[in-house]
C-alpha cells in the first residue's frame, strides 16, 4: 500500500525543495532502529571515534551497492525495511522518485556532546552550509530522506536547511561562507520524523549543545523513470489558468499551485526571486508533462518570439 | 603591547544598493573575543548595509555586476550582492 502525496504537497516540494513529516515512524520501530544500529546510552561512550567505528563495523545498517533498487536494499524484517514499507513512507518515495528508484548511498550521521569532541581533540562546531554531491544542473532530481529516530530538541542542533535553495546551481561547500540566511530552518521534531529534501537543498548539521547523541539516518534515492505524475493527481487542475498580474485589486491569491510556485522565500534577492519562479515553473512542467504550463506569464513573456 | 586586529562582516543584500535589506550574513573576529559560526543566529546583525556603515564598519569589497552569459541568463546560484566590511580594533 502506498499513501501518495497530493498535488499541493508536490507543489510545495517544487517551490521549497523540502517536505517535513513529523512522527510518521511508530515509536516501536524507532526503538528497533536504534537497537539495530547499536545505540548505547551516552554515559557508556567515552570515545566518539570508537563509537562510530563500532557502529560502522557491526551495526544492522547493511553495505549497499550504489544503484541497488530500494526494494532490495534492506533485509526483510529489518527496521529499515519496515520503515520503507510504511504506507506514508512508500507514498513519499513513489510520488517523488518512483517505485523503481535506486539507492545512491545511505549514512548514519551522529553528532556528539561537546565533551566527546574535547576528548578526541576535535573542534565542537556546526557543519558548514553545503549542497550535497557536486554541481548538478539536471531537471530530474534525487531525494534525500533524513530520518530522525528520536526526538530532536533545539539544543541538539538538528539539521539546518534553507527552503527554496534547491534550484540554485552551486558547487558543494562553495556556499560555506553563508553562515546564516534569513528563513533558514533548524530541525526540531518528535521521534520518527522525516525531512524529505530535493538533492540541491543547502544544509548543514547543527551544533549539538545537549548531553545526548543525535542520530540522523540519510538515504539518497534516484529515479529510474521520468518523474511525471507519480503522485495522487486527483486534485490536479489541468491547464495554466491565467490570472491578473500585479494589478490584482488587492484580492488575496488563491491557495493553489500558482500561488505556491510564486511565493518568495525571505532570502531571495529582488531579481533572482523572479528567476526562482521560472525555475519552479520549469520543474512543474517536467513533473506534470505539460510543456506549456505557466504562472503569471513568467515563461510566456520570455518565450514569445512573435 | 597592543596591535591591530581585523573583524570581518559579510552581508548579502536584497539588491546591489548598499542601503537594501540584509538577507544573509557572516562574521569573523580576528581578536578571538567573539565566536561566530554556521547557524548561530536567525536575526541579521543589521537591517541594511548602510546601517553597518553607520555603526563604524568600513566597506572593503562589493560584488561586481556581471553581464549574464548567453544561454545562462536564468540560472541562479550564489548569493549575488555580497559586501565585505571590516573594523580594525586594538588587541588586546
Amino acid at each position: 500500500m502506498s499513501d501518495l502525496l497530493n498535488t499541493q504537497q508536490m507543489a510545495e516540494f517544487v517551490a521549497k525543495g523540502c517536505l517535513k513529516f513529523e512522527g510518521v515512524v511508530p515509536e516501536a520501530l524507532n526503538q528497533r532502529f536504534l537497537a539495530e544500529v547499536g545505540h548505547v546510552p551516552e554515559d557508556q561512550v567515552t570515545d566518539l571515534l570508537a563509537h562510530y567505528g563500532r557502529i560502522m563495523a557491526a551495526s544492522g545498517i547493511p553495505l549497499v551497492d550504489a544503484g541497488t533498487p530500494l526494494m532490495q536494499a534492506y533485509p526483510q524484517g529489518s527496521a529499515l525495511a519496515d520503515i520503507f514499507a510504511l504506507p506514508r513512507v512508500r507514498g513519499i518515495v513513489d510520488s517523488l522518485v518512483g517505485a523503481a528508484c535506486v539507492l545512491d548511498h545511505h549514512f548514519l550521521h551522529i553528532t556528539f556532546p561537546k565533551r566527546l569532541y574535547d576528548a578526541a581533540g576535535q573542534t565542537h562546531t556546526a557543519q558548514h552550509t553545503h549542497q550535497d554531491s557536486t554541481i548538478d544542473p539536471r531537471r530530474a532530481f534525487d531525494v534525500q530522506i533524513m530520518y530522525f529516530p528520536h526526538e530532536v530538541t533545539i539544543d541538539m542542533g538538528g539539521t539546518r536547511y534553507l527552503p527554496g535553495s534547491h534550484l540554485r546551481i552551486v558547487s558543494e561547500a562553495a556556499v560555506a561562507r553563508y553562515q546564516n540566511v534569513r528563513g533558514q530552518q533548524h530541525v526540531v521534531c518528535p521521534a520518527g520524523s522525516l525531512l524529505v529534501l530535493h538533492h540541491g537543498i543547502w544544509h548543514g548539521g547543527g551544533l549539538n549543545r545537549s548531553e545526548r547523541m543525535r542520530y540522523m539516518f540519510k538515504v539518497r534515492l534516484c529515479p529510474t523513470t521520468p518523474q511525471v505524475r507519480l503522485w495522487d493527481t486527483a486534485d490536479l487542475v489541468e491547464g495554466t489558468q491565467p490570472r491578473p498580474i500585479f494589478w490584482t485589486g488587492l484580492r488575496p491569491p488563491a491557495a493553489d499551485v500558482r500561488t505556491v510556485l510564486t511565493t518568495r522565500e525571505p532570502w531571495f534577492e529582488a531579481d533572482t526571486e523572479r528567476l526562482e519562479y521560472m525555475n519552479r515553473i520549469r520543474l512543474w512542467r517536467y513533473l506534470t508533462g505539460n510543456a506549456e504550463y505557466d504562472v503569471d506569464y513568467w515563461m510566456t513573456r520570455v518565450e514569445n518570439e512573435h | 603591547m597592543t596591535s591591530l586586529r581585523q573583524k570581518v562582516l559579510v552581508l548579502y543584500l536584497h539588491d546591489s544598493a548598499l542601503d537594501s535589506e540584509v538577507l544573509a550574513w557572516a562574521q569573523y573576529d580576528g581578536t578571538g573575543t567573539e565566536r561566530h559560526g554556521s547557524g548561530d543566529s536567525d536575526t541579521p546583525p543589521y537591517k541594511t548595509g548602510l546601517a553597518a556603515l553607520r555603526d563604524g564598519w568600513r566597506l572593503i569589497q562589493a560584488s561586481p555586476l556581471v553581464q549574464h552569459a548567453s544561454g545562462d541568463e536564468f540560472r541562479t546560484g550564489y548569493l549575488k550582492y555580497e559586501f565585505f566590511f571590516e573594523k580594525l580594533v586594538q588587541f588586546p
